[in-house]
């Protein structure tokens, strides 16, 4: 452990202070990342993994939102303390982002041609024309075909796909060592977002980036991600390597998981669905978040909260009973139902 | 179409069949001109779609967006008129209705909507928007019973029948669709079509509501037309699979033919597309990754639609349009001059 991760997230807490009370969207998050690593943050809507993304980037709206403690190390130096000059000289050089939607993230009134040199211009002072070219070579890179035709085009003349490229363009313009990923391909249709999965593999092969892909699907994940990190909560319920996690889960809430997602390799039986919905952030429950769905959850779990401790070498996961999800030796309870 | 029926695996085979649905087209006009309008054109956003529906059955409907699924699932509903082809709804001409009668046969089909968020009234309590399907079709429950009819259903799909006087922002995403769901079940229909029902949930919600379809089509004999852009979703729930390009039926046949060896080359790239969740197939499934995107549907290209991203077409492709029918060698139609199985990237086990 003598060199020092890309980016470190150290016990990280973000809060919502509205009107109806606080909202603990991440509460005490952790996690690190290597150059050429591909980190999975999987979780559902509410389970803070956005927030994160955002957090990291530094473009939380703030209020409502909070930073209440902890620390994000890009390179061992926090960014959470730095000036804004020198973090606007991190985010988009060093540090960079895909969103979900690209429409939305793309400024309709400029052409996308504009948008990518835009990154030349303003970080690196470039002039006009040298920078279209290079929008012309980063077009041509993410596969736009006819680009030096399309450079002066607007977002809305582009489809899904080609608008997801566009913003992968902007997003590696200057080489970023790490690359946010938000949900990258959740608005596009299976056969695009193979094809843009695969475009965002060969790039970050080829740059040697460390890769943070946000997703809720469990099989995106399992196609490209090295290491996973389970969210619920505001809270990493499982982090592991990726083959580790779905063969031997460790955390209730991750088996549940596995178990509840239709297999297209798979004839249609029975899916054993987790009872219940996820808690609300303004209500948290006590003691391990997942207690009230958990078929497991015994007193202790209702009282003490558990922490991300290790299952197994390099398998963390933050229940009580981890060894015996982990071993498959834990029955449920009794009187366990929704 | 008949050929899967004759199939002796197929359970379905002797059931009634409850919709049959021949040649329905929908094309939507492109208009030009702000005084005069000109029409330049037309989307052909269902173009000849056959297929037959029986009782207690799940046809499945899959394709990428914009290729025709949610107009088909209106033009059924007859939310849309169809501009040719025929809808028979157990034998009767379900287009030809009009009135009180259509009126009347409209109960018998229902609908379930994608978006939980805004398919139900926010200023609606639960109560009346389950309720108001009774006070349209008036001689369904008296007056007096709807109270207790609409809490029987809250009951049916999983709600506290308690929570009648709440309104739609109070419960969470699993929950609306669970009250889109008691909603399509008022007037005890015989088919339900779920319009992309599971795709704005969450995967911990997702199963609890597709456990709840399932439980209900076995307790009402219903029949479903599945529509849903989710391959893994579609399989688990159906018992056929209808593959939609471009506004029409690329392939048709039973789950087991379409997802274990699927012959029209969409189809066969469209499975190999979908994300596995097991890291240990990595890199040892073939992936047909297909170039481009779909075209404009108000400009198709000539012949088989597919063919400008299809990896086997010719010339003949772009000069004949293939039927959708039964070839040698394969037993589920599918609508490819070249169509063969390919078992590489079947999605079995």
């Amino acid at each position: 452990m003598t060199t020092t991760p890309l980016l470190e997230v150290k016990d990280l807490h973000v809060e919502f202070r509205t009107k109806s009370g606080v909202a603990q969207a991440i509460n005490g998050l952790n996690f690190s990342l290597n150059a050429g690593e591909t980190l999975a943050i999987l979780g559902e809507s509410g389970s803070g993994k956005s927030v994160t993304a955002q957090t990291i980037m530094g473009i939380l709206d703030m209020p409502p939102g909070h930073i209440a403690g902890g620390q994000i190390l890009y390179r061992g130096e926090d960014i959470l303390t730095m000036n804004e000059t020198k973090r606007r000289k991190l985010r988009g050089v060093n540090i960079s982002m895909i969103f979900q939607d690209a429409l939305s993230a793309l400024n309709p009134v400029l052409p996308v041609g504009w948008q990518i040199a835009e990154m030349f211009r303003v970080h690196r002072g470039m002039k006009r024309g040298p920078a279209k070219k290079k929008a012309i070579e980063l077009m041509q890179r993410v596969g736009i075909p006819g680009a030096e035709g399309r450079v002066g085009d607007y977002p809305h003349q582009f489809s899904g796909g080609m608008r997801q490229r566009i913003m992968i363009a902007i997003a590696i313009a200057l080489d970023p060592d790490v690359l946010i990923a938000d949900e990258p391909t959740t608005a596009l249709d299976v056969t695009v977002q193979a094809q843009v999965m695969r475009l965002l593999k060969e790039l970050q092969v080829e740059n040697n980036m460390g890769l943070i892909l946000i997703t809720h699907d469990l099989g995106v994940v399992a196609d490209v991600a090295d290491k996973i990190a389970v969210m619920y909560a505001g809270r990493v319920m499982e982090a592991a390597d990726v083959y580790e996690i779905y063969a031997k889960p460790a955390h209730p809430y991750t088996k549940g998981l596995l178990e509840s997602i239709p297999r297209i390799d798979a004839e249609g039986d029975r899916l054993s669905a987790i009872p219940g919905l996820p808690p609300s952030l303004t209500d948290m429950p006590s003691g391990c978040p997942f207690n009230p769905r958990c078929p497991y959850a015994t007193d202790l779990c209702v009282s003490d909260r558990p922490e991300l401790l290790p299952a197994a070498e390099g398998h963390y996961s933050a229940c009580h009973y981890r060894e015996d999800v982990y071993q498959g030796t834990i029955e449920p309870r009794q009187e366990a139902q929704a | 179409m008949t050929a899967t029926a004759e199939q002796t695996t197929d359970p379905f085979a002797g059931e009634e069949v409850v919709l049959d649905v021949d040649g329905l087209v929908k094309h939507f006009p492109l208009k030009q001109g702000i005084v005069v309008k000109r029409q330049i054109g037309a989307v052909q956003a269902v173009d000849g779609v056959s297929f037959q529906l029986r009782r207690g059955e799940t046809l499945g409907i899959v394709g990428e967006s914009g290729c025709g699924k949610s107009t088909l699932a209106k033009l059924l509903m007859r939310l849309e008129e169809p501009d040719a082809g025929e809808v028979r709804f157990r034998g009767e001409d379900f287009l030809a209705l009009d009135g009180e009668e259509l009126r009347r046969m409209r109960r018998k089909i229902q609908i379930i909507f994608q978006d939980p968020y805004t398919s139900l009234n926010p200023r609606m309590s639960v109560g009346d928007i389950i309720g108001e399907p009774f006070t349209i079709h008036k001689d369904v429950v008296p007056k007096k019973g709807i109270r207790n009819r609409v809490k029987e259903l809250l009951d049916v799909v999983g709600l506290n029948p308690d929570h009648i006087n709440r309104y739609p922002h109070q419960f969470s995403g699993g929950q609306r669709q669970r009250i889109g769901i008691a909603r399509g079940l008022a007037l005890n229909p015989d088919v339900i079509i779920c319009d992309e029902p599971v795709s704005a949930l969450d995967v911990s919600v997702q199963a609890q509501v597709m456990n709840l379809l399932e439980d209900l089509q076995d307790e009402f004999g219903l029949s479903y037309i599945f529509i849903a852009h989710d391959l893994s979703v579609v399989r688990h729930i159906s018992d056929r699979i209808a593959v939609m390009y471009l506004g029409k039926l690329a392939e048709l046949g039973t789950e087991h033919e379409i997802y274990g060896g699927p012959a029209h080359p969409y189809t066969q790239a469209l499975l190999s597309a979908v994300p596995v969740p097991d890291p240990t197939l990595r890199g040892k499934r073939e992936q047909i990754v297909l170039k481009g995107d779909p075209p404009n549907p108000a400009n198709p290209p000539s012949g088989c639609r597919f063919r400008t991203r299809c990896w086997k077409a010719t010339d003949y492709c772009a000069e004949v349009a293939p039927e959708l029918t039964v070839r040698p060698g394969i037993s589920q139609a599918a609508a490819c001059h070249y169509a063969e199985t390919n078992e590489d990237v079947a999605a079995m086990d």
